[in-house]
């Protein structure tokens, strides 16, 4: 028996021992920031970032014009613009979520969600009461909305790509401009039409609707997307087989696509979990559940924050964190079940 | 029973190639490829184009022009295609077998800008005339595409029966339907114990076998195939040229390819189509063997030969 003397190995990765360049500059990147913020005015965490960024593209392209030429420091100054682009957008996102997290946690216990805020007034310590009421609204207004946006976004959807009619494309214009309508204004537009206009009063639907009208075009636009990946092939094996078109999409796209649909409600109704403008228009506002969404004044999650917020007492704006980082946690569970059903694509493989 | 079938295939296949090496030493060197795609061609009977075939029905293209947009891509092209016959049409790329074999399904009216002239017959009736239900042509007339295409979300028996789904036809014994359609695409011995795994988990051959036997499922009258082998390795484009030869027997089918030997294999007619940078025209169609050894064109002939093209 012979026994297998090659190991696997990566013949492209750089050896140990040649990367002393490298750590050599890293240390002199380190330590020549430290000096210049201490020996110069540039002083605080602003002064420090920039003169780290400065020294580390300085070093990095004397190191590689040493090493090899002027082309490998062009390439060592644009990784390291890479690396701080990289870190603009990871740091801000990252305090957020550690703010989130750091204040709203302190409240946090199974409690919040058994009780609501009737009999509690607003200073009273955050043992006392919950934020049910939020929770449930948000659901209520959040389901709602997706009732109505979903069939209306995917026949828009099936409309510009499989029907290809001749508004296909006023309707994707519509759609696309759609997605940039403010929320406040979806929210005025039912206030105006819905309320004022029709005489209805505050409840959960009209707070679906102007939810509904900011969600269409996410579900929307993420359904064309997906039914456009949906291979030619297989309209034409559905057509040639003898079926009408509706057959054809009912039976062959629509199943096909499934997974990439789920993801397209899913994505909408994150979108719409944490709008604050409309629903405050909307809404009216509880402090107790209101299971009726056809009747009466009602809360969701952004509005318990706004509203606790604005009170301003200490107890009170330890809510607003609270019900900051429920949402956050509702809004993540989303995501994270869109990430699953988008990824979920085991009939094709 | 799948070994045995395996071996019967490979036997064939020597025959072939028995064949045409003796055929490629007796002649010249340069008149190898002809005289061998010759006697493949020779080496089966052409069925007559008045053969009775019970329950077959007769395709017949006359004078079609093609347009997509205002570009004239087909010109004049008639062309019978009688019960129970295998056609093959040959030719080099861009000069509209596609287009053509999509005329006689139907499927060119998908592509917004296409137009069309000319007249198409099935058993006599022009499935282009006015309150013909297209849904029903394609029915009888069924089609196979150059990329296998399962369907993703089905089964392999859903698959294979998707047809009736489609076109809501109920029948008493799926299972029957399903086992026959299966065998007749020579694909049952492999998929028998695995009929409720999806169509996307078998290998390209095998899906385009599906994809025959999902064609089969609503007993088509004429089968039309666009390069149904172009994707598959030797072995499975042999599994479905015995399936066109079993299958011929009670449907008529239309054959484009770009593969020679293939043509000289399976068909009793080829028609030649040839574009010389304007629209695509008939250069010539006759009985497959008298294509490959005495055609009456050159360009055929220069075609056939591997001149050009």
């Amino acid at each position: 028996m012979t026994t297998l003397s090659v190991s696997p190995r990566k013949p492209w990765r750089p050896k140990v021992g040649r990367l002393w360049p490298e750590i050599l500059g890293a240390f002199f990147t380190a330590f020549s920031t430290l000096a210049i913020v201490a020996v110069t005015p540039l002083k605080g965490r602003l002064g420090f970032s920039l003169t780290l960024i400065a020294m580390a593209v300085i070093t990095s392209a004397t190191v590689s014009w040493i090493r090899r030429d002027r082309k490998a420091a062009l390439n060592s100054v644009s990784t390291v613009f890479v690396y701080v682009a990289a870190a603009f957008v990871i740091i801000p996102l990252a305090s957020l979520l550690f703010e989130i997290v750091s204040k709203g946690a302190v409240g946090f216990s199974f409690g919040i969600f058994t009780k609501d805020m009737s009999l509690t007034s607003a200073d009273s310590p955050l043992s006392e009461g919950g934020l049910l009421h939020a929770v449930i609204g948000t659901l209520y207004v959040v389901l709602l909305a997706t009732l109505i946006s979903t069939p209306v976004g995917f026949l828009a959807s099936l409309y510009i790509v499989e029907v290809r009619g001749r508004f296909a494309g006023v309707v994707r214009f519509f759609v696309q401009a759609m997605s940039g309508v403010p929320s406040i204004v979806a929210g005025l537009f039912i206030y105006a039409v819905w309320m004022i206009g029709l005489g209805n009063s505050y409840n959960v639907v009209a707070g679906a609707g102007a939810l509904a009208i900011l969600m269409i075009p996410t579900v929307a636009r993420t359904a064309e997307e997906v039914l456009k990946l949906i291979p030619n092939d297989l309209r034409e094996a559905g057509l040639a087989l003898g079926a009408t078109q509706w057959r054809t999409v009912a039976m062959i796209i629509l199943p096909a696509a499934k997974s990439g649909l789920v993801t397209a409600i899913i994505l909408g109704i994150a979108r719409v979990a944490g709008e604050t403008a409309p629903l405050l228009l909307t809404l009216g506002g509880a402090d107790a559940i209101n299971l009726n969404p056809f009747e009466g004044n009602s809360s969701a999650l952004p509005f318990y924050v706004w509203k606790n917020y604005s009170l301003g007492n200490p107890e009170s704006i330890q809510r607003a964190w609270l019900g900051v980082f429920v949402l956050m946690i509702m809004v993540f569970i989303f995501f994270s079940l869109a990430r699953y059903f988008g990824r979920a694509k085991g009939a094709n493989r | 029973m799948n070994n045995e079938e395996s071996r019967k295939t490979r036997e064939e296949m020597s025959g072939i190639e028995t064949k045409s090496a003796k055929a490629g030493g007796a002649d010249t060197r340069e008149d190898v490829k002809p005289s061998s795609l010759a006697s493949v061609a020779a080496s089966h009977q052409t069925k007559s184009k008045t053969r009775e075939i019970p329950d077959g029905m007769g395709l017949e293209a006359r004078s079609i022009h093609a347009w997509f947009g205002k570009k004239l891509v087909l010109e004049d092209i008639s062309m019978d295609f009688a019960p129970g016959t295998v056609t093959a049409l040959i030719g080099p790329s861009g000069c509209g077998k596609s287009t053509f074999i999509r005329i006689l399904n139907r499927m060119h009216e998908f592509i917004p800008t296409a137009a069309l002239a000319g007249d198409v017959l099935l058993g006599g009736k022009d499935i282009y005339g006015s309150g013909v239900d297209v849904t029903k042509i394609r029915l009888k007339i069924g089609m196979v595409f150059q990329k296998p295409n399962p369907f993703p979300s089905m089964t392999i028996r859903e698959n294979v029966l998707s047809g009736l789904r489609l076109a809501q036809i109920k029948i008493q014994n799926e299972d029957q339907l399903l086992e026959s359609c299966l065998v007749r695409a020579g694909l049952w011995d492999e998929v028998k114990d695995r009929l409720d795994e999806y169509g996307g988990a078998l290998s390209g051959g095998q899906q385009q076998r599906l994809c025959i036997a999902r064609s089969l499922a609503v007993n088509p009258k004429v089968l039309l195939m666009d390069e149904p082998c172009s994707a598959l390795d030797p072995g499975s484009t042999l599994r479905i040229e015995e399936t066109i030869r079993e299958l011929s027997e009670s449907i008529s089918i239309v054959i484009v390819t770009h593969n020679m030997q293939q043509a000289a294999r399976v068909s009793d007619y080829t028609g030649f189509l040839l574009s010389d940078g304007g629209p695509g025209r008939l250069i010539e169609m006759g009985s497959t063997s008298e294509i490959f050894s005495n055609p009456t064109d050159k360009r055929t002939l220069d075609y056939v030969t591997g001149r050009f093209g």
